[in-house]
């Protein structure tokens, strides 16, 4: 397959970039999209000019590090996949194909499409964890989960923190990361313990990033590679007013000491 | 931390959205009114009802001050909204969204200009701020809406706003609840149906009082 490429260059954070087109000869059906640009990048090389600059680790869905924004939607036209996960059979020879990076004012271009997405890690520095004593393993079943809860929660675990919701949102908005994050946690016993003083922290620290609000456009729920729904933005929602409203009773955090 | 923080101010828009909802199907329920063949006495009664009702007195500053604090936040997150993505794609988004949730600026701003030109042809009139027309009473709403809906201009330019106003509904009805964090895997897919519902009978109702005035032959004046 022969594919024309669309791509967002820009050489550092302070440069001006631009879209640059590229060809691609040769590619198979069945080769990934990363193997794809990896073909592209050869050709660069051994033309003797700078590869193109993309984030990807793991290459099969489960890490998060990729992203691209491909002819304007992220992670490309699949459903519930990564762009690690992507095939060039979901094209059509002779395609042309428009790759940007994620955009939105919390995530600062690096370079090409590598963005700077650590802006999510603070918001789970904020809050987004457990504090217990990590001793043995527990018993499995001695603190009691409803099985409801418990698949609420897997569900919102499932988030790799890839960042396509904020892509995809019209307000660069990441309620449904933290949706996620948050619900994940004050589902099950062990987080509860922490949920009135994790959402208001969390909330806060986004607020504070750049991120905008949600619309309700549900976006977010559309691109995600992991099937995250809305219904954790609601909880999310929920968990925040219902703590805000009961603030000054909640004790002051002291950490787990 | 609370009043500041982005999930609080959607949460009063809202509420605030909400109760401009409930009061659009009073202001219906009584504009239909008009289309009774009465010559305007059970329209006339039901005005005067609210006009000196003491509960529609105290409802009547909620209300202004729910419109200013809808529009107000509105606006303002619009505009952080679109402070969150300085560099556009060059590629729009098309990702798959709930319809004309996109566009809530927007329709909010036709929504807000009508506001504008209906506090004119009626509220300040009433107030007195500005002069009825030649032989229409500062209180006479009947003969006043009679005469504005008898401009077929005036009456299709009022039905379009509607429109406007019903594609803003159609997503806000839904977006409300959201907000205020009722999301639930059986009632929300009906809730979502009731919301369209909903803006189809606001849109409906009221753009079919001009339109029936100006463009029926039964009308009389
Ligand atoms: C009778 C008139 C109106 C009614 C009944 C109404 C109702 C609503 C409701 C229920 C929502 C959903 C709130 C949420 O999701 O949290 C909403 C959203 C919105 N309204 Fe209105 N509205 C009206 C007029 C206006 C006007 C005049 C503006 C002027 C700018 C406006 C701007 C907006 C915006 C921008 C949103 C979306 C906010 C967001 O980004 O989430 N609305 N409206
Ligand atoms: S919610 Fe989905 S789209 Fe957003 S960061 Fe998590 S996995 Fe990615
Ligand atoms: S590279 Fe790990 S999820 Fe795509």
């Amino acid at each position: 397959m022969n594919f024309t490429l669309r791509i967002w260059r820009q050489k550092n954070a302070a440069a001006k970039g631009g879209m640059v087109t590229y060809s691609v000869r040769g590619v198979c059906a069945d080769s990934s999209f990363f193997e794809m640009l990896d073909t592209l990048n050869q050709q660069l090389v051994d033309e003797g000019a700078e590869p193109v600059c993309f984030d990807h680790d793991c290459r099969e869905g489960i890490c998060g590090t990729c992203s691209l924004y491909i002819n304007g939607r992220p992670h490309g036209p699949v459903k519930g996949v990564t762009t690690c996960q992507l095939h060039m059979r979901s094209f059509a020879d002779g395609d042309t194909i428009n790759i940007e990076p994620w955009r939105a004012k919390a995530f600062p271009i690096v370079r090409d499409l590598i963005v700077d997405r650590s802006a999510l890690d603070r918001i789970n520095q904020a809050g987004g964890y457990v504090s217990v004593n990590s001793g043995g393993v527990p018993d499995a079943n001695a603190i009691a989960v409803r099985k409801a809860d418990s698949d609420a929660a897997f569900d919102a675990a499932a988030c790799i923190g890839c960042g396509a919701c904020v892509a995809a949102c019209a307000n660069a908005a990441a309620m449904l990361f933290i949706g996620a994050k948050v619900s994940h946690l004050a589902l099950l016993p062990q987080g509860k313990v922490e949920a009135r003083e994790r959402v208001l922290t969390m909330v806060e620290c986004m607020d504070g990033l750049g991120f905008g609000g949600c619309s309700n456009t549900y976006a977010c729920e559309a691109e995600c590679p992991k099937g995250i729904s809305v219904a954790n933005i609601a909880m999310l929602n929920r968990e925040f007013l219902s703590s805000a409203i009961r603030k000054d009773k909640a004790k002051p955090f002291s950490g787990g000491f | 931390m609370l009043l500041s923080s982005s999930i609080a101010g959607k949460v009063l828009m809202a509420l605030a959205g909400l109760f401009l909802a409930m009061f659009l199907l009073v202001h219906l329920g009584i504009n239909l009114l008009l289309l009774s063949s009465d010559g305007g006495v059970a329209f006339t009664a039901a005005a005067e009802f609210m006009a000196t009702n003491p509960i529609i007195k105290i409802a009547e500053p909620v209300l202004f001050g729910g419109f200013l604090l809808h529009i107000a936040f509105g606006m303002m997150v619009s505009g952080q909204n679109r402070a969150a993505r300085p560099v556009r794609y060059q590629e729009s988004n098309s990702s798959e969204t709930s319809l004309f949730s996109k566009y809530m600026f927007h329709t909010g701003i036709v929504v807000f200009l009508f506001l504008a030109m209906h506090m004119a042809d009626f509220y300040l009139i009433k107030l007195g701020f500005i002069a009825p027309p030649e032989g229409i009473g500062q209180h006479d709403f009947y003969h006043r809406a009679m005469l504005l809906f008898s401009n077929p201009w005036y009456s299709g330019f009022y039905a379009l706003s509607f429109l406007v106003l019903g594609f803003h509904l159609n997503h806000a009805i839904q977006s409300a609840f959201q907000t205020l964090g009722l999301n639930h895997s059986r009632y929300t897919p009906a809730l979502k149906v009731a919301g369209s519902a909903y803006a189809i009978i606001i849109t409906v109702g009221f753009s079919l009082i001009p339109l029936w005035i100006a463009f029926s032959p039964l009308t009389r004046l």
